[in-house]
């Protein structure tokens, strides 16, 4: 009996020492060529800074000093300094930068030219194009292996997931999926690369070692035609354990239980819903909602929308990091 | 020491050569007719290359997704000239293409189908809209790219009625074509509840299109041919041949808007879509091309795309592998329309969403919402499976 009250206490104690969420999410807007700043512990917006031409791709640097956003039409990803809120500074990116990826170390950065059929690798420290991979048709997704050593880069109009080598930057695999892939995602223990097809509607579970596929997610609404499900973003627990799918004009975020790949719930969020970002404590997972300009606030455990913020137009990408 | 090194050179050479897998080469054909349809408006004129600019980039595009997977695609062009025979030309495409993209009128590509019916070659119309190649006219060796008039005039039709814009003035031209779209559109306002107050004829008498005199003596013409009519919403035109349609927006007696054959137009692709990635699309068309992308090079690059897409999926560039799997219940293409398309299993016609435009920028796209049905909205388009009277064969 002593041991629970002990137990309550310690659970007590530790819950009150664990400063608030103090976590800022920022949001490219595509049509209004600004970032959305939000503040997630109050849930308002906080500031909309004013960035390049069709914004989009938006990741926390490593040192979490900065933010870097990919602004397509004005060939360039832009540097907001994460302390004064404004754009400080640009960087090289290749023409019509879409997404990006970053390596851990925060030294390389993979940007993906959606115009161009390329990826350019970037020095974040000579902040210079060293080099650039010519992938398919139409390249967009872009994701890292937890190891460092695959750069994953989906092509959609070719429909493939080419496996990159990060030192020789050479293509080693390429996997076909489904029509017109958007996103990829590696789980933490790198069993498994999952791969978006917003056109076919799937996404794909390959397996990273093997290159080959294993597995296919496909959903299932009633009532609502399958032509409208269209995965793009994918975000996974850092436990591996539960997937989240953004389904574009489904209007959705499908949840999946990752180990079986059966979905288990699906939540109504706002129009068009394509990118996402966990808080760092993973409390909470905010989605982009383009169409109906909004972000929609997920609680991850309670799996139930929470809140919708209002924020630019089209919004698209989202990162999220501790303040500063 | 210069002779070993020389051998030595020529034995690496030799060895890549033996090694390195030689890439499946997948040839295309593509069979119009020369020359140029002259259009009313000198900014529509069409180009030379109209159409298969757009298979050029889609063999580029192919050939993208191609170096990953071994397969090389190539196009072989023919130009029919008037009195050149259909059947004859195919034929000698067929010798090296195991597919052909067709832009011909309907009996010269029905010449060029059954010619090559025992051949195993695959055709795509990418040009013709006759609904009876897709109905009492259909052929097995025949997949449909290009929409239907039915499925145009349903476009149509369905917009105007969302726009609750019901009384038509029907305007039709006195040539053949002509006829047929206007019995698309009766077709297409009887099936979605649209009114066709009048119907009146413009007849073609001949005479130059392009003068010096301009449009002072149009400008008194067309108010007086359109006056006294019914009560109206909407003008509809129906001028595939080029006479009259585009004279008619701004000039009607009443203030009415123009549909149909000018004014809001129902047309498969524009160069003015930007959504779902078109923009892409658009880009690399003028990057490749030096002038904006139409409907027919629109159609034409959705066609060598069905072929590329099924080369990469059957991994074969046998003309038989790849015709059973674009028939097969799971085939779809992308093709910047926002969601996948698919054949219609009864008459081999590609199922796609039609734009409205108005020349400058996309006013809507149909299938409209609220209309429904119980396999795909896009079957609200055109003629459906109850109706058809295509048997494969």
């Amino acid at each position: 009996m002593w041991r629970r009250y002990l137990l309550c206490g310690l659970i007590g104690w530790i819950a009150a020492a664990t400063p608030a969420h103090a976590f800022v999410a920022y949001v490219s807007n595509e049509k209004s060529n600004t970032v959305t700043v939000i503040d997630t512990d109050k849930w308002v917006v906080t500031k909309t800074i004013k960035v390049g031409q069709r914004p989009r791709g938006i990741e926390f640097a490593r040192d979490g000093k900065s933010v870097l956003v990919a602004v397509g039409d004005d060939d360039k990803i832009e540097v907001i300094d994460t302390a004064t809120l404004e754009v400080v500074d640009s960087l090289p990116s290749g023409p019509d930068p879409e997404r990006f990826a970053q390596d851990a170390a925060g030294k390389t950065l993979y940007v993906a030219n959606e115009n161009d059929n390329t990826v350019t690798v970037i020095d974040l420290e000579k902040r210079t194009r060293i080099g650039d991979i010519q992938v398919g048709v139409e390249p967009e997704g872009m994701a890292i292996s937890p190891d460092g050593k695959i750069l994953i880069n989906t092509s959609e109009t070719t429909n493939m997931a080419h496996f990159i080598d990060t030192a020789t930057r050479e293509i080693v695999a390429n996997v076909l999926v489904d029509a017109r892939p958007r996103f990829a995602a590696f789980k933490r223990d790198s069993s498994e690369l999952w791969v978006s097809s917003e056109i076919g509607g799937t996404v794909s579970v390959i397996d990273p070692a093997k290159r080959t596929i294993t597995g296919k997610i496909k959903f299932d609404i009633p009532g609502l035609r399958r032509e409208a499900i269209q995965p793009v973003g994918i975000g996974i627990t850092k436990d591996d354990k539960t997937a989240f799918i953004a389904l574009g004009p489904a209007n959705r975020v499908a949840i999946v239980d990752a180990a079986s790949h059966a979905v288990t719930k699906y939540l109504l969020v706002g129009q068009r819903v394509w990118q996402m970002a966990f808080t760092p404590d993973e409390k909470y997972l905010l989605v982009t909602n383009g169409v109906s300009n909004d972000v929609s606030v997920i609680d991850v455990a309670a799996q139930k929308v929470i809140k919708t913020i209002q924020v630019g137009e089209l919004p698209w990408g989202i990162t999220i990091a501790a303040q500063p | 020491m210069i002779r070993w090194l020389v051998s030595a050179i020529g034995l690496c050479i030799v060895a890549t050569h033996a090694v390195a897998a030689d890439p499946i080469e997948i040839g295309i054909g593509y069979l119009g007719q020369a020359g140029v349809k002259a259009k009313l408006s000198l900014v529509e004129q069409p180009a030379e290359n109209d159409g298969i600019a757009g298979a050029r980039l889609a063999i580029e595009d192919n050939n993208t997704t191609g170096k990953f997977l071994d397969q090389r695609f190539s196009l072989q062009e023919i130009r029919l000239r008037e009195g050149e025979d259909a059947a004859k030309a195919a034929t000698e495409l067929a010798g090296r293409n195991g597919f052909i993209i067709l832009d011909l009128p309907a009996d010269a590509m029905l010449k060029a189908a059954d010619a090559l019916r025992d051949r195993g070659t695959v055709l795509f119309n990418a040009g013709s809209i006759d609904e009876r190649l897709r109905e009492q006219d259909c052929r097995a060796n025949v997949i449909h790219v290009a929409p239907t008039r039915a499925m145009l005039a349903d476009a149509l039709a369905q917009y105007l009625v969302w726009k609750q814009w019901k009384r038509w003035l029907l305007v039709v031209g006195s040539h053949d074509q002509d006829k047929l779209y206007a019995e698309a559109l009766r077709r297409a306002a009887a099936r979605f509840g649209a009114r066709i107050v009048q119907e009146r004829t413009f007849e073609d008498t001949g005479g130059a299109r392009r003068t010096d005199s301009g449009v002072t003596q149009i400008q008194r013409q067309m108010p007086v041919f359109t006056q006294q009519a019914p009560a109206y919403d909407v003008l509809v035109a129906a001028d595939e041949s080029e006479v009259f349609a585009a004279y008619l927006p701004y000039r009607t007696w009443d203030p009415r808007p123009v549909a149909g054959s000018a004014g809001l137009v129902p047309r498969s692709w524009d160069a003015s879509l930007d959504q779902w990635g078109a923009i892409q699309m658009q880009n690399r068309f003028v990057k490749l091309n030096s002038r904006r992308m139409t409907a027919l090079d629109m159609q034409a690059w959705t066609a060598v795309r069905m072929i590329g897409e099924a080369t990469s999926r059957t991994k074969s560039g046998d003309p038989k592998a790849v015709s059973d799997f674009i028939k097969s219940a799971d085939f779809s293409v992308a093709a910047f329309k926002g969601q996948r398309l698919t054949l219609r299993d009864w008459n081999l016609q590609l199922r796609q969403p039609i734009l409205l435009v108005d020349g400058r920028m996309v006013v809507s796209v149909s299938p409209q919402e609220g209309f429904l049905h119980q396999v795909s909205e896009l079957d609200t388009l055109g003629f459906d499976r109850p109706e058809t009277k295509c048997k494969l064969r």
